[in-house]
């Protein structure tokens, strides 16, 4: 893969040869760029190299530099590795050129580098705060910027060990809560933020020479049956029909980056657990694959191989999960949800066995996992996989697929078209219902799925049904991978090296990326040699996936956006983070 | 819970009456519909959302307890499951939930987050506590609790409704209760309430800052 991407940079440098600059610093990857020439560079990636997906914008701030970066990850979507690019800017006042325009897929993430980072970017269609609210002091992830409840810049705290002076976070704010303001701040002066900026971005349809009817906004969420969580969209309706549609996110935005920054690299990965909450080993998965990455250790035969069954367990559980949650907002009201939640609690036992928790299992390490499975547990999951799993998705199968109302009510609807979704860096099953076949596991193989059988699904119609079906082949094809890994599970150790509470992590740059169920789950760590990583991004699939909600909505009636955004498939806890 | 139960003690039914009458106090009977009949409000905020969803499904099924019926609006809700990280940008609807909830009311903080900020205290954007705003009735520790342990919050809210008296509930005075100032978004998290205390430090850093020498920072 390495050699691929080599042919490719240097074509890249002679292309460019006095723009482009590869990135000598030590441990880190790609290339250089002003800004001035990101658009061109872009677009020549885009239009002559092939490098067709973004799959990741984000921000670093090197408060010791004096600069900001923003880092590019493109990715083909024939598959390799990827070609990233980074263009430096000051820290006062820092202007990048949006790449919005080129690249759709990057709207959402540019909104989120100015909200958290403070960084512009010229000719952006929509520059508001997405994560934090508009009027929110400062930009939180700049490093300079400390948080109400501020102790030190990193963890472990001398609060906590080994003096053990204990105290209330809350004792040493004036406010003794959570909160800080401007010094001289007067609330009474203080004008309310309005949604003003947010409704004039709104579109209407003209209807001069039609009817003319009133077209009326309308506001879905945070408090909704049907949104999924906290999650609002402002939608402008005439009649029934969706004119546009936008989504309002950060209601549950934890601060994970900053928390993040702040924990040593192992403490974090408990805090992935909290991303995405209905499918924490996958999470787990790629924050480990990005730590190992830099840290250069393989884990052992046998950690692979629980690592993979993990995983695919939990594609398993969030694929039947999401769509009991699709025919809820369907309207089948909790029936078929039960029929999901009966095989969910199934494998949660399995999860609680092997890792102590239902939910938060914070499974894996650096090098391994935390502990082995059982025998008995393995013989539960044996029968899990052989027996119960694939009766119960064939009766799920039955039950739905063929049922009039379902058909009728998602075949053609929430179209995705194959070229959208790429530019909309759309990942994970909305991709692939859209007829792109990719996948991270066969495009970029990680860990060890290059050892085993099994097919991306693709479906080609980009509707509603067809992110329902692909989900159904999915996870027939994760019990297709299980019963390999099953048969050939060898026995041995776990872990790589001793367990330790404090691992030693090179200073460089990281990026590692699974094909989590809902998309490609990518973490980008910067690391600087300390004990806590310097950058911690999470490149959440469903908060990208989101960036196509506005198209795939527009001319739908109201009542199938609740079900569109049932497709998606999102969870707020990754899309806030 | 038979009538046996129900029956307050000095007043003999005869034995071939006791499974039709009983003799209670008003409160007695009052608590009893009313604990058996708890309506939460379907309502999830985070991770913990999940854990009630798998709560109200078949394997645990706290319809059991007489709360199956969970309502989306508030006005048809008694029982807020505060399930999950409430964050600043948040407080304000979950506030406007509470004060749109008819009387009598209860609240539940399920997990670590709703009771105190959980892991996630240190966020700048996270409350630290449900209970800075509106009143909890019974937290559930756990990150996220488990389904027994919300089963185990239901049966102890119940225990907490039994006894109750209809003299000394907040609903039920004399006056009205006040609904609870709903906290703005400026460049903090402004808690009405708490206005003047605000100005108050804010005014004392703006002095600090223009005696110290200029080009510190202004964080502590």
């Amino acid at each position: 893969m390495s050699e691929q991407v080599g042919v490719q940079s240097s074509s890249l440098t002679e292309r460019f040869p006095e723009i482009i600059l590869p990135d000598s610093r030590t441990g880190y990857s790609g290339f250089l760029v002003k800004p001035e020439n990101l658009v061109v560079v872009a677009q020549a990636l885009r239009d002559e190299m092939g490098y067709d997906y973004l799959s990741s914008v984000t921000g670093v701030d090197y408060l010791p530099e004096n600069k900001m970066e923003v880092v590019y990850h493109f990715y083909r979507t024939i598959g390799g590795g990827a070609l990233v690019l980074k263009t430096q800017v000051d820290r006062e006042n820092p202007v990048v050129p949006s790449l919005t325009p080129l690249f759709p897929g990057a709207e959402f993430q540019e909104r989120e580098a100015w909200d958290l980072l403070g960084i512009r970017f010229a000719n952006h269609p929509d520059l508001r705060r997405i994560l934090t609210w508009e009027g929110f002091h400062g930009h939180p992830l700049r490093k300079d910027w400390k948080e109400p409840f501020f102790e030190e810049e990193a963890k472990p705290f001398k609060s906590r060990w080994p003096e053990g002076h204990v105290y209330r976070a809350e004792d040493k704010n004036p406010f003794h809560d959570n909160l800080q303001y401007p010094a001289g701040f007067d609330p009474e002066q203080w004008s309310p933020e309005t949604d003003e900026l947010l409704y004039a971005g709104l579109k209407r349809v003209d209807k001069s020479d039609d009817l003319l009817t009133e077209q009326v906004v309308v506001n879905l969420g945070p408090q909704h049956p049907s949104t999924h969580g906290v999650f609002r969209m402002v939608v402008v309706l005439d009649g029934e029909t969706v004119v546009d549609l936008k989504p309002i996110m950060g209601y549950l935005h934890r601060n994970h980056e900053k928390i993040g920054e702040r924990n040593t690299f192992l403490q974090n990965m408990p805090f992935t657990d909290r991303l995405d909450y209905v499918c924490s080993m996958s999470n787990n998965f790629g924050y480990a694959l990005a730590v190992e990455k830099l840290m250069g250790i393989q884990p052992p035969e046998r950690a692979e191989y629980i690592r993979v069954m993990m995983a695919e367990l939990t594609r398993f559980l969030n694929h039947i999960f999401s769509i009991g949650f699709l025919l809820n907002d369907l309207g089948a009201f909790f029936t078929p949800m039960l029929y999901a939640l009966e095989e969910r609690e199934l494998i949660l036992d399995v999860f609680e066995a092997v890792s102590g928790s239902r939910m938060m299992c914070n499974y894996f390490r650096f090098g391994g996992v935390a502990r082995d499975i059982p025998v008995e547990v393995m013989e539960k999951i044996r029968k899990l996989v052989f027996d119960r799993l694939p009766r119960k998705l064939d009766e799920m199968d039955y039950f739905i697929t063929n049922n009039e109302i379902v058909r009728g009510r998602c075949e053609g609807v929430g179209v995705l078209t194959a070229e959208r979704a790429i530019a909309l860096s759309a990942s994970g099953p909305v991709l692939r219902a859209s007829g792109v076949a990719y996948d991270v596991r066969r495009a970029d193989p990680y860990s060890i799925y290059d050892r085993f059988e099994f097919d991306i699904p693709v479906r080609y119609n980009g509707d509603i049904y067809d992110r329902y079906l692909l989900r159904l082949e999915e996870m027939r094809q994760s019990l297709r991978i299980l019963r390999q890994v099953l048969k050939d599970i060898p026995d041995g150790p776990i872990l790589s090296g001793k367990p330790q509470y404090q691992v030693r992590v090179p200073a460089g740059e990281s990026y590692g990326r699974v094909e989590g169920p809902k998309g490609e789950l990518g973490f980008y760590v910067v690391s600087n040699g300390k004990p806590n990583p310097w950058r911690y991004h999470v490149r959440a699939p469903t908060f990208i996936n989101l960036t196509s909600l506005a198209e795939m909505c527009r001319g739908q009636k109201i009542a199938d956006v609740v079900t569109i955004l049932g497709s998606i498939d999102i969870v707020l806890g990754e899309v806030d983070r | 819970m038979g009538t046996e139960s129900l029956n307050s003690p000095g007043y003999d039914i005869p034995p071939e009456m006791q499974s039709q009458v009983a003799i209670t106090t008003l409160d007695k009977i009052y608590n009893w519909s009313r604990k058996n009949s708890l309506w939460p409000m379907m309502f999830g905020l985070a991770c913990c959302a999940i854990e009630m969803i798998g709560t109200a499904a078949s394997r645990f099924d706290f319809s059991r307890f007489g709360m199956e019926v969970m309502r989306p609006s508030p006005r048809q809700a008694d029982l807020m499951i505060v399930s999950g990280t409430v964050t600043k940008k948040m407080i304000p609807q979950i506030v406007r939930l509470y004060n749109q909830m008819p009387e009598p009311r209860y609240v539940i903080a399920m997990g670590a987050c709703a009771s105190g900020g959980g892991p996630f205290k240190e966020g700048y954007t996270v409350v630290a506590g449900v209970d800075k705003f509106i009143p909890v009735d019974v937290y559930i520790p756990g990150c996220p609790p488990t389904p027994q342990a919300l089963l185990h919050g239901f049966i102890t809210l119940m225990k907490k409704i039994e006894t109750q008296s209809l003299r000394s509930v907040p609903w039920y005075q004399k006056t009205p209760g006040e609904p609870i100032p709903i906290p703005i978004l400026g460049p903090d998290l402004m808690d009405p309430r708490k206005f003047d205390l605000i100005k108050q430090v804010c005014s004392q850093r703006e002095e600090q800052r223009n005696t110290e020498p200029e080009g510190e920072s202004t964080h502590e």
